[in-house]
C-alpha cells in the first residue's frame, strides 16, 4: 500500500443555476491575459449541449485519454511514445481555434471618436487573432439554455445511442448544467502525453501542474486530455491549465471558483488512495466497472492500518485528520451519492459530480403529482429512461444502476426532510428503502442542503518547512524577493519571454515598493519630499529647480534655506515636506 | 581577410552560438518553445512543417556525413568516389527538396495566414531570411555544383570538409575554405552567421527534441517546491532594528 493524498472536489448538479460566477472569476483570476483569451479553466456547460471546446466528448475524433489495446493493456488513445515523437511536427488531433471559439473584442474607441453624425457609431467586434472586423458566431456557452433545441443538443455526442428515445420537442425537454473544471486525474492523460515531462502530478496534493520553464509547447497534452483542459496560450507558446488554485489551497483557502460559487454546491477536501492500485484499476476491462474500481482505490481514513500507512508515507497528522472530515470522502464512499465525469476515459478523475435529480422532479410537477413523494419520484426514476440514460453516459459509462441508485438517495432524501420540516413524524421506512438510516440521511442532508462553508471546505495547510528562508542565512539570492532584479518583465524575444509573471499579479506594485524601501511604509527621503497639491509656494523644495549658479554647492539644505529667502523660507530644521507628505499619506 | 572570414567569424559565431544558449536557457526557460501555430491554422502546417523538418533532419544528417567522415574512411571501407557521389547526391537533393518544399509551404502560409503573420516577430523574419538563404545556397551547391559541375569540378571532401574538421580540431586551415568555390563559401559564410542568430531565435526548440519520452514513466510526480508558498517567499519573522 503506498498511500497518496488527493485534493478533490465534488460539484452537486442540483444546485448548479448556471449563473456561470465560477467562470467568471477564475478567468479574471488566471487567465486575463493576451495568449489565453479563449481559455476558460472553469466553464460552464448547458446538458445536453455540444460542450466547450465543441463535442469535446467525442473521442472516436479527437482521441483523448487512455484505452485498452488488443492485449488488454493501458495506452494512450491517441497513439504511445513513438507516434507522439514521429507526429510531433504537426499533431494530428490539435483542436483549431474555431473548435473553441474565436475570441474577440469590440472596436470601442469608435463610440468616443467618432464625430457627430445622425446615427450612432457602432463598435465593431475585432479579432484577437487576427484584429480583423469578424462576425461573432460561437463562444464557450454559446448554447447556454439552448439544452432543448434541435440545433445544439441534438449534436451531443452523449445522446449517441439514446437518440431515437429523445424527444427534442420543446415541452418535453430536459436540461441542467455542469461546471467543468481540470478533472486533477490520479491517471492524467495529459501528463502522459506531454513529451517534454513538463507536466507533473504534485505528490503532496495530486494537483496537476504545468511546470511553465520547461513546456516547449509541443501541444501533445491538449490532445492527451480527453476533457480538453489543458489549453494552449498562443502568445507565450506554452500549454496551461487549472491550477486547483494552489496558492490558495496551500494556504487553507478554497478555489477562486468554489468560494465564489453562489449555488455553495462545490465541496473540496482530501481523498486518501492506494497509488500502487490506480494503474490496475484503470485497466479493468469492463467500462462499468471502472466506477467501482476507482472507489476501491480510496482509502478509509478512519481506518488504523491506514492512518499508519500514512504516516509512513510522510502525510502530516493533520492532514489524515482532514481527510477523516473530508467532504469529499463522505460524498464519494459514505453516502456514495457523488459519481466520477466519464469514466470511461480510465484517467481516473478526481472531480466528481452529485448528478442532478431536478429533471426527474420536473417532469413529475409537469404531470400535477406531488414531486416530493417518494413513492412518485422512485416511479419516476424507473420510467424516465432519457435523463437518467443520458446521465448515464456522463458519468458511469452508460451503467445506469448507479445513477438510478444515487437519484433514489436523493429522491428519499427530499421526501424524508419534508417530513421533518413539515413537524411530522420522521418515516425511517423511507431511508431504508435506499440502504440507510435516519440519521445519516440526516447528516447527509446537512451536508448538501445546509452545506456550511466550513463543512464544504476542509483544506489542511501545506506544510512547508520555512526555517530556513525565515532565519534569513545568506545562501539564497537576495535579488529573489516580489519585483527584484530577478523579476518578471517583457524579455527580449517579445512578451512571452522572460521570467513568468508571478502569480499575484494584482499586488506587485505594492510589494515592490514595500520591499525596496527601506522602512515600512516610506522611502527614506519622503521627509523632504513636497506634494504640489498642496505646496503654497512659498520656500523651494530640494530638487524641484536646478541648482543656482551662485549658490555654493556644498552647503547642506541649500535649496531649502538658500531660496527666496525672507518670509517665505522655512528656517532650517523644519522640514516643510513632514506635512506634505502625511497629506498625501 | 582569409584569415578574418575563415577563422576569426567562424569561431565568434561558434562562441556566440555557445555562450548564446548557455546564457538563452539561464534567463529565459520560460521562452523557450517551439511557439507553435498550429492553433491558428492546420491545413497548410500539417503539410508543411513534417515536409521541410522530416528534409531538415536528412539534410542534417547527410552534412554530418560529409563534413565529419573523411574521405579515407569511406575508401578504406571499399566506397569509391563514384558512389559516394552518387549516393550523397540523390539522398542530399531528396532531403533537400523535401525541406525547400515544406519551407516555401510554411512561408507561404506564414505571409497569408492573418493570425499566423501577425504573430510573427521581427527576429522571426531575420531568423527565416537567413535559414532560407542558406538552404538555397545549399541547394544551389548540389544541383549547380556537384550535378551540372558549373564552375568546374570541385570535391568538397578535399576542401571545406577538411577544413571544417580543421576548425573543430581548434587548428582552422583557412586556405581550404578560400579555394572553395564562391557558393561552398557563400553557403558556410551564411550557415555560421545563421548559427550565431540561433540562441536568439524560436530555433532553440531542436535543442529540446523530447528524447527523454521514451524512457520515461508516463506519469511524472514531483515534490511542492518548499522553498516557497504561493508566489512570495515568506517574510522574515522580525524586522531589522535601526540601520
Amino acid at each position: 500500500m503506498r498511500v497518496m493524498a488527493q485534493m478533490a472536489m465534488v460539484m452537486n448538479l442540483d444546485k448548479c443555476i448556471g449563473c456561470h460566477t465560477c467562470s467568471v472569476t477564475c478567468k479574471q483570476a488566471w487567465t486575463n491575459r493576451t495568449g489565453t483569451e479563449y481559455v476558460w479553466f472553469n466553464n460552464v456547460e448547458t446538458r445536453p449541449g455540444l460542450g466547450y471546446p465543441r463535442t469535446y466528448e467525442d473521442q472516436e475524433e479527437w482521441k483523448g485519454g487512455w484505452e485498452l489495446n488488443k492485449r488488454g493493456r493501458l495506452t494512450l488513445r491517441a497513439g504511445g511514445r513513438w507516434k507522439k515523437l514521429a507526429t510531433i511536427f504537426s499533431n494530428p488531433k490539435l483542436p483549431s481555434i474555431q473548435d473553441y471559439y474565436e475570441p474577440w473584442t469590440y472596436d470601442y474607441e469608435t463610440l468616443t471618436s467618432s464625430p457627430a453624425s445622425e446615427n450612432f457609431p457602432v463598435a465593431r467586434a475585432k479579432s484577437l487573432i487576427s484584429g480583423k472586423d469578424m462576425n461573432v458566431e460561437w463562444s464557450a456557452n454559446w448554447d447556454d439554455d439552448l439544452g432543448g433545441s434541435r440545433e445544439h443538443a441534438a449534436r451531443d455526442v452523449m445522446l449517441k445511442g439514446i437518440e431515437d428515445k429523445v424527444k427534442m420537442e420543446f415541452e418535453e425537454t430536459f436540461m441542467f448544467y455542469l461546471p467543468r473544471i481540470c478533472e486533477h486525474c490520479l491517471n492524467p492523460s495529459c501528463a502522459a502525453s506531454c513529451p517534454s515531462g513538463a507536466i507533473y502530478k504534485r505528490s503532496e496534493d495530486g494537483i496537476v501542474l504545468v511546470d511553465q520553464d520547461r513546456c516547449r509547447g509541443w501541444r501533445m497534452c491538449v490532445s492527451g486530455c480527453p476533457y480538453k483542459k489543458v489549453y494552449f496560450n498562443h502568445r507565450t507558446g506554452k500549454a496551461e491549465k487549472c491550477t486547483f488554485c494552489y496558492p490558495r489551497i496551500e494556504v487553507g483557502i478554497p478555489t477562486v471558483c468554489s468560494e465564489t460559487c453562489v449555488g455553495r454546491l462545490r465541496y473540496i477536501g482530501l481523498v486518501l488512495y492506494d497509488a500502487d492500485k490506480v494503474l490496475e484499476a484503470a485497466a479493468v476491462e469492463d467500462d462499468h466497472a471502472l466506477y467501482d474500481a476507482q472507489r476501491a482505490c480510496f482509502l478509509d481514513p478512519d481506518d488504523p492500518e491506514v492512518q499508519r500507512a500514512a504516516e509512513s508515507a510522510g502525510i502530516p497528522a493533520d492532514w489524515v485528520e482532514a481527510a477523516k472530515r473530508s467532504p469529499v470522502w463522505a460524498l464519494i464512499n459514505k453516502y456514495e451519492v457523488a459519481l466520477p465525469l466519464h469514466p470511461e476515459y480510465r484517467t481516473m478523475p478526481m472531480v466528481w459530480y452529485i448528478p442532478p435529480l431536478s429533471p426527474v422532479v420536473d417532469v413529475i410537477k409537469d404531470t400535477g403529482h406531488d414531486a416530493e413523494d417518494h413513492g412518485n419520484l422512485f416511479a419516476a426514476i424507473d420510467a424516465l429512461r432519457i435523463p437518467v440514460e443520458y446521465l448515464a453516459n456522463l458519468f458511469t459509462a452508460g451503467d445506469v444502476e448507479p445513477v438510478d441508485r444515487v437519484l433514489r438517495k436523493l429522491g428519499a432524501m427530499r421526501s424524508y426532510m419534508r417530513d421533518i420540516n413539515l413537524g411530522r413524524d420522521p418515516d425511517d421506512s423511507i431511508p431504508a428503502k435506499v440502504g440507510m438510516d435516519g440519521e445519516t440521511m440526516y447528516d447527509m442532508f446537512r451536508l448538501l442542503a445546509i452545506a456550511k462553508y466550513e463543512d464544504r471546505y476542509v483544506i489542511p495547510t501545506a506544510h512547508a518547512e520555512q526555517a530556513h528562508a525565515l532565519e534569513e542565512l545568506a545562501t539564497e539570492c537576495s535579488l529573489d524577493f516580489d519585483g527584484g532584479p530577478g523579476m518578471y518583465e517583457s524579455g527580449p524575444f517579445g512578451e512571452g519571454s522572460g521570467r513568468p509573471t508571478p502569480v499575484a499579479v494584482e499586488n506587485f506594485q505594492m510589494l515592490r515598493d514595500r520591499q525596496l524601501s527601506d522602512t515600512l511604509a516610506a522611502p527614506d527621503d519622503k521627509s523632504t519630499r513636497v506634494n504640489l497639491l498642496n505646496w503654497d509656494g512659498k520656500g523651494v523644495p530640494t530638487g524641484m529647480f536646478p541648482p543656482r549658479p551662485d549658490a555654493q554647492p556644498d552647503v547642506p539644505d541649500a535649496g531649502l534655506t538658500g531660496g527666496t529667502g525672507g518670509q517665505g523660507s522655512h528656517p532650517p530644521g523644519d522640514r516643510p515636506g513632514e506635512d506634505s507628505g502625511r497629506g498625501k499619506g | 581577410m582569409d584569415q578574418f572570414l575563415w577563422v576569426v567569424v567562424p569561431y565568434l559565431c561558434l562562441a556566440v552560438f555557445v555562450v548564446g544558449h548557455f546564457w538563452r536557457y539561464r534567463y529565459d526557460k520560460f521562452g523557450w518553445t517551439t511557439r507553435s501555430s498550429q492553433l491558428y491554422e492546420d491545413r497548410l502546417l500539417r503539410l508543411g512543417s513534417p515536409l521541410f523538418h522530416f528534409g531538415m533532419l536528412g539534410v542534417v544528417g547527410g552534412h554530418i556525413i560529409g563534413l565529419l567522415v573523411p574521405r579515407s574512411w569511406t575508401e578504406a571501407v571499399g566506397i569509391d568516389d563514384h558512389l559516394y557521389h552518387y549516393v550523397a547526391v540523390i539522398g542530399g537533393l531528396l532531403a533537400g527538396i523535401l525541406a525547400v518544399v515544406g519551407m516555401v509551404i510554411l512561408i507561404y502560409r506564414r505571409r497569408t495566414v492573418g493570425p499566423v503573420f501577425s504573430a510573427t516577430t521581427p527576429m522571426d523574419k531575420v531568423m527565416y531570411a537567413f535559414l532560407a538563404v542558406v538552404i538555397v545556397l545549399g541547394m544551389w551547391n548540389t544541383i549547380a555544383g556537384s550535378i551540372f559541375t558549373i564552375g568546374g569540378e570541385y570535391n568538397y571532401r578535399e576542401g571545406v570538409s577538411v577544413w571544417y574538421r580543421s576548425f573543430l580540431a581548434f587548428q582552422p586551415d583557412a586556405a581550404l575554405m578560400a579555394a572553395a568555390p564562391i557558393g561552398f563559401q557563400l553557403h558556410a559564410l551564411t550557415a555560421f552567421l545563421l548559427f550565431a542568430l540561433w540562441p536568439f531565435t524560436r530555433l532553440v526548440h531542436v535543442f529540446s527534441a523530447p528524447l527523454g519520452y521514451v524512457t520515461r514513466p508516463y506519469i511524472v510526480y514531483r515534490s511542492r517546491d518548499d522553498v516557497q508558498l504561493g508566489s512570495h517567499r515568506p517574510r522574515q519573522g522580525w524586522e531589522r532594528v535601526g540601520r
